[in-house]
């Protein structure tokens, strides 16, 4: 981290950079959140540790529209999505100064506290810098430790590897923590019956309190003026009256991320209520896998995705329908 | 608010018999912006036009719906009517409440409360129409035909005689196609050289039309009378200019060994071949795949031999561009894969042989030297059993649907001249029906049957099965004997069914032209426009577009080059003004509208945008309406919605399916 820090503030001093993008200390000792620096004074409350799980690459949209480069630090699968958002057009790479910082896994808050770890002080641990295998959490109730695998967000557990797709330079090392299938989750639901299948979407997606996180997260939901805060559609800031408007929203927000999600899972990483989102997603990422050949969106900056392109050798419609 | 009238056709009894029409018109009045509503029993009639214009006159209409047939009859109709009434026409609306509904319900209360959502529908829609204009675009005058068969070579005449440049693209080394590989003709038994091959002398001298033999369509874009197309000139390996046709080089190639294409695989040809002796153009072309030049390096004996210094093994593909205000699609066909029909034993026996092969059998210049004989020991059949249908009108999923209907009439020919030439040989025709429609047609097959003594037995084949001693043994039915068949053949003919060229698909998609579950191009209407394409600028010419013999052939490639001439001879067209329009203040600049958007109709722009006083510089969609076709594939992809198309618009459809829904 002090590595990191030391290059931004170069970076800022020679006028390389106008501005950093990186992760502040919040409250407490697991909820860094993004922000800028511009001066040197504001690095003080800089972090980077294992909780800096919010991927940046979004910033730089708004970023790239103001005078002189800005520094981001994106993780290997933050990269991705910058990737996508470059071949959307959406972001300006010789605005952007991508320093690839290493990732060891990132730890979900969520999954320490489930293991009955409450009231927490501070954690041993999560520093980047660390091998460490166990967290040390100091606990209003004295100590407590947690495996770091076992606090690992579920994304982690899928790691598209620990390789940064684009950069200009890159501090600190990165591990591959995939310790799963990355479909297996979308097998288990692929194998239920449709009710069964109804029965879990509703069950989850009932937990939703419209509140946006996962839509303002999302590296892919970009738009300038989302359909659901458009007067143009009827899709206006719809509440969550019924069950069928709960749906509406994230099967219409899985539709327009369909072909373009990275699958960096901030939806399900920023839900307050713990919704797997992600896994809407992955079935679709699954899919065309199947249908249109192995495709990774973000993997590199391409001209076409799977679902804009065509080709004779594509799916018929028939077959898709035929799958379900 | 608009003010809306409805019209209810009765459309004689067709809508009237099954809708309540006067329900229709009532119901229409409780809707939101109408404030006329009638039923007449014949709204595309003069009289039934000037109610409309009268209605518009009277009551100040801004909009009007007619409910009555398909859009595809008579939506032009109504909207000119409605224009010369002075409304704007993309302000009239039509509720399909014959197709959509009276002929396809029986029961008037349904169909009627059907009709009526139907009408609501249109009314919602038509409530949020704006005036639209209509763009011109300009007309290319030049066609492309697709195929240098009969069917083609006819087209590109009748185009060229006209006035017009054409240019035909064929595949194979030569022009001619299937007709070319024919040796007589029904029902009049000339030879097909002696009558295709001053039509192909005749179109390559013409100054009118080019040709492009050994190429293909490789992409095509634009729009009617505004066509860019790319082909690619493979690689002849020979230079045309400098080629005089001598053959030297195919007597000299040592590569012998490729199954020639021309003569369905019965022999062989050099891998510098001319398809047969007649191609135009007579210039060879090196098929890299046998040249032993190509394969090893070592070789080279026909440039040695070439006294012309033809030869040119750097030649590369070339791509050709050119504009086109029309486009002839004249693929034509093949003969089926007969996979599925292993029963009669074609994998097996070398006796057993498809029509196409008993042609080239039949032909002076084919591998027998025209000479009738089993192909596996050389000797001359005695009994010889064809074998009709195979693969044509088949209720399962092995064969085709479709009668191929030429079969019946080239099975008759070759019966008949067999029969003369060699009259010792015994001629058995197994057939499920025989038809024989067609001028001077039936006399044909009666005389095969009355003079000839051709054996017709009506039934069909289970199994031919090879015997030990080379005959075919031919296990059939008598239909009309009622009794089973046991016959001793020497030689067995397939009618195998005809299906459409396999590249006809890829050249469909090109041109956005439907095709049917057949894979033959289907026409804008099945009985009012047989020639031409639902895609404006792509016309119909021969098998392509369904089974039928030489004249008919030739008499649809006349109707084909006249309606590309028709359009030709216009110098300006009007474009559809239902075009994609982006609304710049939500794109987001993407690109995934331009992706998707299969006329290149969409390019950026990086330009200012006040978006609400934030002057921001944004990359911005922008839609070329001339190249828009109104396909909505943009619409749908775009993800913020920015995208919309005039006359269609999101807002519009939503409208549609609520009033549906209400």
């Amino acid at each position: 981290m002090q590595e990191l820090i030391a290059r931004a503030k170069e970076l800022l001093a020679d006028g390389t950079v106008a501005r950093v993008i990186g992760w502040k200390a919040g409250d407490l000792p697991y909820n860094p959140e993004p922000a800028y620096f511009e001066k040197e004074e504001d690095f003080d409350d800089f972090v980077y540790n294992s909780f800096c799980g919010a991927n940046l690459s979004k910033l730089m949209i708004e970023a790239c529209k103001l005078e002189g480069k800005t520094l981001v630090c994106l993780k290997p699968c933050d990269t991705y999505s910058f990737n996508q958002l470059l071949t959307e057009h959406r972001v300006d790479r010789d605005k952007a100064y991508i320093i690839g910082v290493g990732c060891k896994g990132k730890l979900d808050i969520e999954r320490i506290k489930k293991q009955g770890i409450k009231g927490i002080k501070s954690i041993k641990g999560a520093e980047i810098t660390d091998d460490a295998e166990t967290l040390t959490i100091d606990t209003l109730y004295g100590e407590k430790t947690c495996a770091f695998k076992d606090a690992m967000l579920e994304r982690c557990h899928v790691c598209k590897g620990k390789e940064h797709k684009i950069y200009d330079e890159i501090i600190g090392e990165s591990k591959d923590t995939k310790d799963a299938e990355r479909f297996a989750e979308v097998e288990k639901i692929e194998a239920m019956s449709p009710e069964e299948k109804f029965a879990f979407f509703q069950k989850e997606l009932s937990k939703c309190i419209r509140c946006n996180a996962c839509r303002n997260a999302c590296p892919a939901c970009s738009c300038r003026k989302c359909v659901f805060d458009s007067t143009k559609f009827d899709s206006q800031q719809k509440a969550n009256v019924d069950s069928f408007e709960e749906k509406m929203f994230h099967i219409i927000r899985a539709f327009h991320v369909a072909g373009r999600c990275t699958d960096c899972g901030e939806c399900s990483r920023v839900c307050p209520q713990g919704i797997p989102l992600h896994l809407f997603n992955r079935k679709f990422i699954k899919d065309i896998d199947e249908l249109y050949g192995e495709y990774q969106a973000g993997e590199e900056v391409v001209e076409r995705g799977p679902l804009t392109s065509y080709t004779f050798e594509d799916a018929e419609p028939g077959i898709v329908a035929e799958r379900g | 608010m608009q003010r809306i009238g409805v019209f209810v056709c009765h459309c004689g009894s067709n809508i009237a018999a099954t809708v309540d029409v006067k329900k229709v018109a009532e119901w229409a009045l409780k809707e939101p912006g109408v404030v006329h509503a009638e039923d007449y029993p014949y709204m595309c009639s003069e009289a039934g036009q000037s109610k409309i214009q009268a209605a518009i006159k009277e009551k100040n209409l801004t909009g009007v719906v007619v409910c009555s047939c398909s859009p595809r009859m008579h939506e032009t109709t109504f909207r000119e009517a409605a224009e010369r009434a002075g409304i704007n026409p993309y302000m009239v609306e039509i509720a399909n409440i014959r197709e959509h509904c009276s002929w396809i319900h029986k029961d008037m209360e349904e169909a009627t409360k059907k009709a009526v959502i139907l009408m609501r529908a249109a009314v919602a829609k038509v409530n949020l129409n704006t005036p639209l204009k209509p763009g011109e675009s300009r007309v290319t005058k030049r066609a492309l035909v697709i195929g240098g068969g009969i069917a083609g070579i006819q087209t590109a005449l009748d185009i060229a005689e006209a006035g017009y440049k054409v240019d035909i693209v064929e595949k194979t080394p030569s022009i001619g196609g299937r007709m070319s590989q024919l040796d007589k003709t029904f029902p009049t038994l000339d030879c097909s050289a002696c009558i295709l091959t001053p039509k192909m002398v005749e179109v390559n001298k013409h100054e009118n039309v080019n040709i492009y033999t050994y190429s293909e369509v490789e992409k095509v874009s634009g729009f009617v009378g505004d066509f860019t197309v790319d082909i690619r000139k493979k690689a002849r390996s020979v230079d045309m200019d400098k080629c005089t046709g001598c053959g030297v080089c195919q007597e000299k190639c040592p590569s012998k060994k490729t199954p020639s294409e021309f003569n369905r695989a019965l022999n062989t040809r050099t891998a510098i071949y001319t398809p047969f002796a007649q191609a135009i153009p007579n210039v060879p072309v090196i098929d890299r795949e046998a040249c032993i030049k190509f394969k090893t390096g070592k070789c080279g004996i026909c440039e040695k031999v070439c006294q012309a210094g033809a030869i040119k093994y750097d030649q590369e593909d070339e791509i050709i561009t050119e504009k086109y205000g029309a486009i002839v699609v004249a693929t034509g066909f093949d003969m089926i894969k007969l996979d599925n029909y292993d029963e009669y034993a074609y994998s097996q026996s070398k006796d057993v042989i498809t029509s196409l092969e008993l042609e080239r059998i039949m032909n002076a210049a084919g591998p027998t030297k025209g000479h009738l004989e089993r192909l596996s020991d050389g000797k001359a059949p005695k009994e010889m059993v064809f074998i009709q249908c195979v693969g044509s009108r088949c209720s399962d999923d092995r064969g085709k649907s479709y009668c191929s209907k030429i079969c019946c009439m080239y099975t008759a020919k070759h019966a008949m001249l067999i029969r003369d030439k060699y009259p010792d040989v015994n001629v058995t025709v197994f057939y499920i029906d025989v038809r024989t429609p067609g001028k001077n047609f039936d006399e044909f097959y009666r005389r095969a049957v009355e003079d000839y003594g051709v054996n017709y037995i009506k039934g069909q084949v289970g199994k031919v099965i090879p015997q030990p001693d080379g005959k075919l043994l031919v296990r059939g039915v008598d239909l009309i004997d009622n009794k089973q068949i046991l016959k001793e053949a020497d030689m067995v003919v397939l009618a195998a069914a005809i299906e459409p060229n396999k590249d006809v698909r890829k050249i469909a998609t090109m041109l956005t032209a439907s095709i049917d579950t057949n894979n033959f191009l289907t026409e804008a209407h099945a009985k009012l426009r047989p020639v031409e394409s639902p895609t404006a600028g792509i016309f119909l010419s021969g098998v392509c577009q369904g089974p039928k013999d030489i004249p008919e052939t030739v008499s649809q490639a006349g109707a084909a080059a006249v309606k590309a001439i028709g359009l030709l001879a216009k110098d300006k067209l009007m474009t559809n003004p239902c075009t994609a329009k982006p609304d710049e203040l939500m794109c987001n600049g993407c690109s995934q509208c331009a992706n998707v958007c299969p006329y290149g109709a969409i390019s950026y722009e990086v330009k200012e945008i006040n978006d609400h006083g934030v002057r921001e510089t944004r990359r911005v969609a922008s839609v070329n309406s001339a190249l828009c076709q109104g396909c909505g594939a943009c619409t749908v992809t775009c993800p913020s919605g920015a995208m919309d198309l005039q006359g269609f618009s999101n807002r519009q459809i939503l409208a549609e399916v609520d009033a549906i829904c209400r």
